[in-house]
């Protein structure tokens, strides 16, 4: 009999300990019928209060961007509260700004819905939402960046060039629960039933490692989106663009777009910056983009290639190439704007390298 | 069989000579990760202070009046971790309906003190010392002020050196660990004041 005590004794603790908690989650947590009104009376919500603001929100169809899912850790479900839901969290402030701080944003992801909220939400998420897609070509660009195009049927996705979408994750494998990351969306927004992104393979990256190694074609998925702001000014700017990797993406879909537009006038610079050719793709797409645009041109560039790669484009760090062209090749007469997709060190960086050349309207999506 | 001491020594000691956390390096994750400011700092003391006193009371309570009648010592450790953590939860919800103001200052911290090891080590120091149930309060609160006390401090300390020319080398932990290094040879000076075991 011995033997039995140990395990019921724990098994009645822990039920006794896991009752408590669901008896107290019931009443303690439940703070009834709550009414959410968002942008003014453009849309009201009634609902249960007790959970966080952004899961309540996209139970609702209103989605809000979130690259890490609700952990706080990305900062980017953000919305102004004018209702007073109490001071800012610590876990808040690393991600607001003082002037956010003091227009009432929040994060909808650390704040529990417990009265009624008066919520201000860009217009623009009000486009984002769900959508079911089925996975339709996989396709391999280098060793480590595939292109997945997802089909969403006879739905349509309404988006600006540059934007980008949410992949929820399903658990696979080890991983047991569902997650979402943010990947630019590399199609022309004239493609409006299907989304394209660029996903290079992070090692150990949940969403990616499922990309890779788990996705095949026809499997379905579901997106979240569209969300971001980056996106090509409206002017007639120099537009100086500078990408890595899966960077290539926004500008992918800008370039496709401003073409099929006839936005040709303009003039464009594209940088794209890769280690060795292994790592360079879409070379000839962009190579035919520069004979019907004669404004446009491409610089892909190694920083890493060794002779027997029979390289003969640019070669050198992305940014002493950048250097060299603005201070030898670009008009210099003209207005320019920056135009950065990539890693925070290669974003960085290259800011530096544009102020020092007098280009201060910045723009750029990082990857943090 | 309680040893004979004063809860005023006890409660002393705890807070000073031997400090869970710069005398027995317990709790170090979270007092260094969340030592980067001075309102942070306080929440975290706070809740632990609070999480300390009353996880412990129940720990006491579960140990002499379930885990010794049924010799089921074995089983501390993992008996212990499942009331840290319930406790933890309750408190959490509790405080977050009740009283929204104290949930500002220290609720969002209480999830994390579930892995905090000073919780657990203070359980485990009282069940191995023998402590009475008042002894064992009066130990945990003081434990907790002590672990407060210590975070606050480097908190303080963690201001000033934002200012000061360190080696760049040394930026961030690991100015952290040689202040905590300092922290704890400073805090040996009261070690011959009082002694508990």
């Amino acid at each position: 009999m011995e033997f039995l005590i140990a395990p019921i004794i724990v098994a009645l603790l822990a039920s006794a300990l896991a009752l408590t908690i669901s008896i107290l989650d019931k009443h303690v947590n439940n703070y009834g019928d709550v009414e959410i009104n968002i942008n003014k009376g453009k849309k009201v919500l009634d609902v249960k209060g007790g959970d966080k603001l952004l899961t309540t929100l996209s139970s609702e169809g209103v989605f809000l961007p979130s690259g890490c899912g609700g952990r706080g850790s990305c900062g980017a479900c953000k919305c102004k509260i004018s209702t007073d839901i109490g001071p800012v969290l610590p876990t808040e402030k690393p991600y607001l700004s003082i002037e956010e701080i003091n227009n009432n944003t929040r994060l909808a992801c650390q704040i529990k819905v417990k009265k009624n909220l008066d919520v201000y939400i860009p217009e623009e998420l009000f486009n984002a939402r769900e959508f079911s897609g089925i996975v339709e070509e996989i396709n391999d660009l280098t060793y480590d960046i595939k292109e997945v195009i997802v089909s969403i049927g006879d739905e349509s996705i309404d988006f600006v060039s540059g934007r980008y979408i949410q992949l929820v994750v399903p658990p696979y494998g080890k991983i047991k629960e569902s997650t979402q990351r943010a990947y630019s969306i590399s199609s022309k927004p004239s493609e409006r039933n299907k989304v394209a992104m660029l996903i290079r393979l992070v090692p150990d990256g949940i969403a990616t490692t499922w990309v890779h190694k788990y996705m095949k074609v026809g499997d379905k998925l579901r997106l979240i989106g569209p969300f971001g702001e980056f996106e090509k000014s409206d002017c007639e700017s120099v537009m100086i663009c500078i990408a890595g990797g899966s960077g290539m993406a926004p500008f992918k879909s800008i370039f496709h777009d401003m073409l099929e537009k006839g936005e040709i006038d303009r003039e464009v610079w594209y940088f794209f910056g890769a280690r060795t050719t292994k790592d360079l793709f879409l070379l000839k797409e962009f190579q035919e983009m520069e004979k019907k645009w004669p404004n446009f041109h491409f610089i892909p560039a190694l920083s890493d290639c060794s002779p027997d790669e029979n390289w003969d484009g640019e070669q050198g760090l992305i940014t002493d190439v950048l250097d060299k062209y603005l201070k030898s090749k670009i008009t210099p007469s003209k207005h320019k704007e920056g135009f950065l997709c990539g890693s925070p060190g290669m974003i960085g960086a290259c800011i530096n390298v544009l102020n020092d050349n007098g280009i201060k309207d910045i723009f750029y999506d990082n990857f943090a | 069989m309680a040893p004979d001491i004063n809860p005023l020594v006890l409660l002393l000691a705890s807070i000073l000579t031997s400090n869970i956390l710069l005398a027995n390096f317990l709790g170090l994750c979270s007092f260094i990760s969340i030592s980067k400011d001075m309102d942070s700092a306080n929440g975290l003391g706070m809740s632990v202070t609070a999480v300390l006193t009353i996880t412990t009371a129940i720990n006491w309570v579960v140990y002499r009046y379930i885990l010794i009648p049924f010799d089921l010592l074995y089983l501390r450790f993992i008996v212990f971790i499942i009331i840290i953590a319930a406790t933890v939860q309750v408190l959490e919800m509790v405080i977050d309906r009740f009283s929204p103001a104290l949930y500002m200052a220290l609720g969002i911290f209480l999830p994390l003190i579930t892995v905090n090891c000073a919780i657990l080590g203070v359980a485990l120091f009282m069940e191995i010392r023998g402590y009475s149930f008042l002894q064992s309060i009066v130990f945990a609160f003081g434990s907790g002020l002590g672990w407060w006390l210590a975070i606050v401090s480097l908190a303080a300390i963690q201001k000033k050196v934002l200012k000061a020319p360190v080696p760049e080398g040394l930026k961030g932990a690991g100015i952290t660990l040689i202040t905590i290094g300092f922290m704890a040879m400073a805090f040996i000076g009261f070690s011959g004041m009082l002694i508990v075991q």
